[in-house]
């Protein structure tokens, strides 16, 4: 209580001088956040609605997203890149997130030895950058090297064995699986603290009612984790549909073979920045940056509104 | 009730599965790593062997050290990464500590336009970023990295550390006031030192994603004299693709850095990010 009285005694205090200091404090952050972050965002979203004629800049309203929508050779690379995307979104939710929430489980188990060894290693592959990442595993994959039919070998699968990156069937899928391999410690680490953040007391009352183990798992620890789950479902949306460096490590700029991984990131970066034959196209470019953000603010909104107003907050 | 929960059997289970997490994550590391000191035959005949004595190899050290500018490279990541986070925890703490001590007009709708940032990615923004940095002449300098990487840090950084502050007690900065400190003295004097364990985990977050980030040196700094180590590895690797022990090398060059980097510091790294999303 006394906190409250103490803030409001100072508010009293404050208003009599110019509080100039809230404006110093504020000012550096507000000011390069804006200059750098949200005025450009507002511009890129403005250079979707024009477009160059004759060296000139043109208000064409909503030619741009016409051509994108329209153009046949312009929408189906679109379509195609939004398809994948989404398929690599999903491997992302049923794969990375699932064995982020399983090895949280397992990573919060009371007196687990070797603990710190367990999250220091499990940590390491989403420190690597995506560059080295990309490359190790094109590596690994590599028909030429052979040490994935080698492995696969040990364990009686070589005939499984395919040139995985280079098929534009599997493509996809290897590549997000890459990404899971890379990105899983995030889910962990977050589900990690958020497991440690139930309090004892719960679980020994679930313990005493005979609740232990995997049933505890699934009607203790699982719903009183819902909401970080949310969160990283959340944050998962917005780092794949922005996604783009593993893929252009992995397969290029063209996203090959054949266009199977191409994704949002790397369409806009061709676009954009062009690439071998394509000259780069500033108004396209802005135009995919603006229905990327619509697809990730619509997401954003859905996550915000939907699903998290109807989670509840457990108060310890 | 202890014994419950440890059987065994369980605890067995536990590690076993752990353990085959571990070696799927750390495998593909290690085998980048043995293999760069191979020579190219080894690489091939026997690559999950460890390189011993007939094995042993340099060549492919030699021929990215020969050829590529990995310590400029470097630098310039160090450069960028450092500067970067600096300014994100000042600029970050300096707007979390106004938005959590004082009560003004605009303060909750302040936080929340500063909060947009973390789920609308910077990236979205490059075409006219890009074009900006073209205006005031800023392309291929690591200045036009790093303001790019701090106004995409903040955002973040003003979250966590604002629910952080909240929770630094209000007597202690009345003291402070009392004995006549100003507001600047209790922000860096008595706030600052108090939520160093936010920071860390701030800085955290803040540095894998630009330390790894190839969008922005493509794009606003690809000059040679500006690559960082990612662009730089990038490049590198990719005119090497045939020369296997070159690229081996250039991995574990480029693994190198991160990996001293995380034994010295994983303790606190892993301790700052799991207690920053518990508070």
């Amino acid at each position: 209580m006394s906190t409250a009285d103490y803030t409001q005694s100072d508010t009293g205090q404050d208003k009599r001088t110019r509080r100039w200091h809230i404006l110093v404090f504020l000012l550096p952050a507000v000011i390069v956040y804006t200059a750098i972050m949200i005025l450009p965002l507002i511009e890129t979203l403005r250079l979707s609605l024009f477009n160059e004629v004759d060296g000139h800049s043109v208000f064409v309203g909503f030619g741009n997203f016409q051509t994108l929508f329209g153009e046949p050779r312009w929408s189906a690379s679109f379509w195609n890149a939004l398809r994948n995307n989404f398929v690599f979104f999903l491997i992302h939710m049923l794969v990375q997130n699932p064995i982020g929430v399983a090895l949280a489980a397992l990573l919060s188990v009371p007196k687990l030895r070797f603990g710190a060894f367990y999250r220091t290693a499990l940590f390491l592959p989403t420190l690597l950058s995506f560059v080295i990442v990309g490359f190790i595993w094109k590596l690994i994959l590599s028909p030429i090297w052979g040490v994935s039919p080698y492995l696969l070998d040990l364990v009686g699968l070589k005939s499984l064995f395919a040139p995985w990156l280079g098929r534009p069937d599997t493509a996809l899928i290897t590549v997000s699986l890459i990404s899971v391999w890379q990105n899983v410690g995030i889910p962990t680490m977050l589900i990690y603290a958020s497991m440690l953040s139930i309090p004892e007391e719960v679980l020994e009352a679930a313990e005493c009612d005979g609740i232990t183990g995997w049933s505890q798992f699934w009607k203790i620890k699982l719903p009183l984790i819902l909401p970080s789950i949310g969160i990283i479902s959340i944050l998962t949306f917005v780092g794949n549909f922005n996604a783009f460096d593993l893929v252009y490590t992995v397969q290029g700029a063209l996203a090959g073979p054949d266009g199977s991984t191409d994704i949002l990131g790397t369409l806009l970066y061709r676009t954009f920045f062009g690439f071998q034959l394509q000259i780069g196209d500033k108004s396209m470019g802005a135009t995919i940056a603006t229905v990327m953000f619509l697809i990730i603010l619509t997401g954003v909104c859905i996550y915000l509104f939907a699903i998290q107003r109807r989670m509840r907050r457990y108060q310890f | 009730m202890a014994k419950a929960r440890t059987s065994p059997l369980r605890s067995g289970f536990v590690h076993l599965a752990l353990i085959i997490y571990t070696l799927i994550a750390l495998f593909p590391v290690f085998l980048t790593v043995i293999n760069s000191f191979k020579d190219r035959a080894s690489i091939f005949r026997n690559p999950l062997g460890l390189p011993d004595a007939k094995s042993f190899s340099l060549v492919g050290y030699e021929s990215v050290l020969k050829q590529g500018d990995f310590t400029l490279y470097f630098q310039n990541s160090l450069i960028v990464t450092s500067v970067s986070i600096f300014f994100v925890l000042l600029f970050g703490a300096m707007a979390a500590f106004a938005l959590s001590e004082y009560r003004f007009r605009g303060n909750a709708l302040t936080g929340l336009y500063l909060a947009l940032g973390i789920m609308i990615p910077i990236r979205l923004g490059t075409v006219a970023i890009l074009q900006g940095m073209v205006a005031t002449g800023l392309v291929n300098t690591l200045t036009a990295l790093i303001l790019v990487y701090t106004a995409q840090g903040l955002p973040l950084a003003v979250f966590i550390l604002t629910e952080f502050m909240r929770t630094v007690s209000d007597d202690l900065k009345n003291a402070g006031r009392i004995d006549g400190l100003s507001e600047y003295s209790i922000f860096f004097r008595l706030v600052l030192p108090l939520v160093r364990p936010a920071m860390a985990t701030v800085a955290v977050f803040t540095m894998i994603p630009i330390w790894n980030d190839l969008w922005f040196p493509l794009i606003l700094a690809p000059s040679d004299a500006t690559k960082t180590v990612t662009l730089g590895s990038q490049v590198f690797i990719g005119q090497f693709v045939t020369n296997w022990n070159a690229v081996l090398a250039a991995l574990t060059l480029a693994i190198l850095p991160v990996l001293v980097l995380y034994f010295l510091f994983s303790r606190q790294l892993i301790r700052g990010i799991t207690s920053g999303a518990v508070k």
